[in-house]
């Protein structure tokens, strides 16, 4: 545990030098994301440790390689958290993964992604150059925003060397009420909740039962839990960190699962022949009989993407193929940012020109 | 030096009359001739935002009325590699609006319509022109608000907020525009359309949305904008505290955070802050205290009585030496009426005010406030100081005269410092301004020339001929040397007549 900038920074110049290929890996949690990637490891772990961390500042900065957990644990014992909730998928999460994938928990939709929490980064470029952008404030215009793309970049414009992150206070109280309603109408309850300042941060819906989680203030939980009613779910904090992590029974399944991101408020797709919906709606987790090329026409015309976020057998792009010029400006950044192509190359999109 | 960049005088015009009747020719078979301006008295209006100390008479003024009438003078202009400055309302306060002589100024004024209010998904579909407070009244009905409040809300439009990633009083709670954006249309430099984001809350690739919020014009035109729009809470309750002692009332911020306690506002101003607004607006302020704190919770009915108590009980322990909540909103709107118009109150005690905009680790406030007053004495000029202390955005006011010779400069110079002290204690030179011709010598100040050097690369792969908004936000790196050089010499400047880029 420790600062190895330089000896990274020495490995990401040589592999520029000799135009080898280099697989960013920090805890290898979350290996199975996007497309395979050919290449040297470039191992990130043993770059970690908090660097700051000042609980009235409500900022926290950590090296990549920092344990999601050991994070967690710190923000924890000054009733804080990361107001993402990234996912820990067995355990071994670190905060550079947790950002570069940019995964939100489900909380996304009330509390942030973690592009939103992220104030700042020190990275490596394709070419080894040792670069900050942002800062450690909550507040920073200057220059054009280059940390905020880093999330969700799944590394393929850096790799992420130090993160300062926007923390919050932990709500004072937590319940989830379970509600046993059909799916399309629990979409319609949970965009009519979303309206209203019901304090939500948990919407999932599954095999006939609706899920709603309400932290906040005591007296307002208590407030809306009459409200609303329902059952209240004695596991509560399990059901979401197994939600998080997907070790729900749902997901244990060897087929290919996919992520759809679209419009909360739509019915049940043709695709959905077994999903879990999320997100109040904008998240939904499918397995599906339909081709790749049905699933993404379906979600695309809604304005949507659909992602292969577990492969299951056969080749399919992980990510909704980008319109032409978009992809056209993807490969020029990307080639601005590593003008070799080697940190993860393919991941994301084809970079080929 | 800066001041040259006053010059109001009419520009010899001979040199550019021609390209801009060539322009108005061509610009006119895709829009109305009304709305081409090419008359002096017409382009006048346009010749500053809010930072009036520079002017420049742009060479032609087009307005739009619809995304293929802004297609089709994009393309002109690329056609013809003439610059374009886009512009929105032109309130922004760092001169990123700032015309070009020889350059297209495009306002995006006309298109100014909401397109769709969507209560189910929580958005609203707007054109750039649209005016910041008029999506949070088109949305009221719904019980739904656009949070990001920047004080220019009532003129100020969506697209200048994009542009400059604007934030507000409420950023705390509920972030800046980046944080409350779902997608954007943009036209690019080559008049082609593109769609940043999707219908839901992400999209495959690089999050090319945070991108382009707060890029300052600089890589695309901003031609449609879907926010998002939240609840309206139920309940909104303001407390007011007075510190005898400025320190003390930064210690209470930290203590109120510390109580896991996210207020929806935080707000201080120092003791020549209070007194300007307390003598315009009334609001009721301790004329005696060093600072006040305006602290509002939001919330449900039970949740804001609950937390404005722990809030009240926390800012007497932390030294308070008097605490007052709202009785009513009319109260509440007096509170907040004061801290809104501290401005234009400073506006009304000097002939001159000139607005900074840094962010500094909260914790630093004491030192650079004390470091501030050091440079006022130095500088010879007043300063007064208003703080969205919450997430240390700190808005120093510079009183000066601009008829009295010299006194820009020195008001500049001493903006300057202070941007640069935001950065020595781990801050940044700009928190919701940005940077525009302004600050753009502070930009060496704060990134090293690797840095400035990836901002250029990312500029040329949307904008490679560099006619979008060229010269502002990021400095060249043959700028910031001769500023490096200019700096050691502490504001004694070798070639004062020469305008510096």
């Amino acid at each position: 545990m420790g600062d190895i900038s330089q000896t990274l920074r020495q490995q990401v110049e040589e592999a520029a030098h000799s135009r080898t290929a280099l697989r960013l890996t920090g805890g290898n949690s979350k290996a199975f994301l996007g497309n395979p990637v050919e290449g040297e490891a470039l191992q990130l772990a043993a770059h970690a440790g908090v660097v700051s961390y000042e609980p009235t500042e409500l900022v926290l900065t950590a090296r990549g390689g920092t344990p999601l957990q050991e994070i967690e644990q710190l923000l924890d014992a000054h009733a804080q958290q990361l107001p993402f909730e990234p996912p820990c998928f067995g355990g071994a999460a670190t905060l550079g993964g947790a950002v570069a994938s940019g995964l939100a928990g489900p909380a996304r939709p009330w509390s942030s992604a973690p592009r939103d929490a992220l104030l700042g980064v020190r990275l490596l470029d394709g070419r080894g150059r040792l670069l900050r952008f942002g800062g450690q404030v909550m507040k920073n215009v200057a220059g054009y925003d280059v940390s905020r793309p880093m999330a969700g970049a799944h590394g393929t414009l850096g790799a992420l060397l130090e993160l300062s992150l926007k923390v919050l206070p932990k709500p004072a109280e937590n319940r989830t009420l379970v509600l046993e309603v059909e799916r399309n109408e629990a979409i319609a309850r949970m965009r009519e909740l979303c309206r209203r300042p019901v304090p939500l941060r948990g919407a999932c819906h599954h095999a006939g039962r609706l899920y709603l989680r309400l932290s906040g203030s005591r007296a307002s939980v208590r407030a809306w839990q009459q409200q609303i009613g329902g059952e209240l779910l004695a596991e509560h904090n399990t059901f979401w960190q197994r939600l998080r992590d997907q070790q729900l029974d749902f997901f244990d399944r060897p087929t290919t699962l996919w992520r759809l991101s679209l419009k909360a408020d739509v019915p049940s797709l043709a695709c959905e022949q077994d999903s879990l919906v999320d997100w109040a709606g904008a998240q939904r987790w499918v397995y599906s009989a339909h081709t790749a090329e049905q699933i993404r026409g379906e979600v695309a015309a809604l304005g949507g993407h659909a992602e292969v976020f577990r492969r299951g057998p056969g080749e399919t792009a992980a990510f909704q193929e980008l319109s032409g010029p978009l992809l056209q400006l993807h490969r020029s950044l990307k080639q601005r940012f590593d003008p070799h192509g080697i940190l993860n190359p393919g991941r994301l999109f084809d970079e080929a020109h | 030096m800066r001041a040259a960049l006053c010059d109001n005088r009419p520009m010899p015009d001979t040199k550019h009359s021609s390209l801009r009747e060539h322009l108005a020719q061509r610009f006119a078979q895709h829009l109305a001739t009304a709305f081409i301006l090419t008359s002096e008295e017409e382009r006048r209006p346009y010749e500053c935002d809010g930072l009036p100390a520079y002017r420049h008479l742009p060479l032609i003024v087009v307005l739009p009325a619809d995304i293929e009438q802004v297609q089709a003078v994009m393309r002109i202009c690329h056609e013809e590699q003439v610059p374009v400055v886009a512009r929105g309302a032109g309130t922004g306060l760092s001169g990123g609006a700032l015309p070009l002589e020889d350059g297209v100024l495009l306002s995006l004024a006309r298109l100014n319509r909401i397109l769709d209010i969507d209560p189910d998904n929580l958005s609203a579909r707007v054109q750039p022109g649209v005016r910041n407070l008029a999506i949070s009244e088109a949305a009221r009905p719904f019980g739904l608000y656009y949070a990001p409040d920047p004080s220019s809300q009532i003129a100020c439009t969506i697209g200048g907020n994009v542009a400059e990633n604007a934030g507000g009083v409420h950023c705390l709670k509920y972030g800046l525009t980046v944080n409350n954006l779902l997608s954007l249309e943009v036209v690019t430099v080559e008049g082609e359309r593109l769609r940043i984001g999707g219908s839901g809350l992400d999209s495959p690739g690089f999050d090319l949305l945070a991108l382009m919020t707060g890029s300052e014009g600089m890589l695309g035109i901003v031609v449609e904008v879907v926010v998002k729009l939240l609840p309206i809470p139920s309940r909104a309750q303001v407390a007011m505290a007075a510190f005898d002692d400025v320190e003390q009332a930064g210690q209470a911020v930290a203590d109120i955070i510390a109580e896991g306690i996210l207020p929806a506002g935080l707000e201080m101003m120092d003791g020549p802050a209070i007194r300007a607004a307390e003598d315009f607006v009334h609001a009721g302020y301790p004329v005696d205290a060093a600072a006040i704190l305006l602290c509002e919770v939001d919330g449900d009915n039970e949740e804001v009585s609950e937390e404005i108590a722990r809030v009240r009980q926390r800012l007497l322990d932390s030294g308070a030496s008097e605490v007052r909540t709202a009785r009513d909103d009319a109260e509440r709107a007096r509170f907040w009426a004061g801290r809104k118009a501290a401005f234009p109150a400073v506006g009304r005690i000097s002939p001159d005010y000139y607005c900074m905009d840094g962010t500094i680790p909260r914790k630093h406030l004491p030192r650079v406030l004390r470091e501030i007053a050091a440079m006022s004495d130095q500088f010879g000029l007043r300063a007064a100081n208003v703080f969205h202390a919450g997430d240390g955005n700190l808005h120093p006011l510079i009183l000066y005269n601009g008829n009295a010779p010299g006194e820009l400069e020195r008001a500049e110079a001493f903006g300057g410092r202070i941007l640069e002290l935001c950065v020595e204690v781990g801050g940044t030179i700009t928190g919701e301004h940005g940077v525009g011709l302004e600050k753009i010598d502070q930009m060496c100040a704060q990134f090293p020339p690797e840095e400035l050097e990836t901002f250029h690369a990312i500029k040329a792969a949307f904008d490679p001929l560099g006619l979008l908004n060229p010269g502002k936000a990021i400095p060249t790196l043959n700028r910031c040397a001769e500023f490096g050089a200019m700096h050691i010499r502490a504001g004694d400047l070798r070639f004062p007549h020469l305008e510096r880029f």
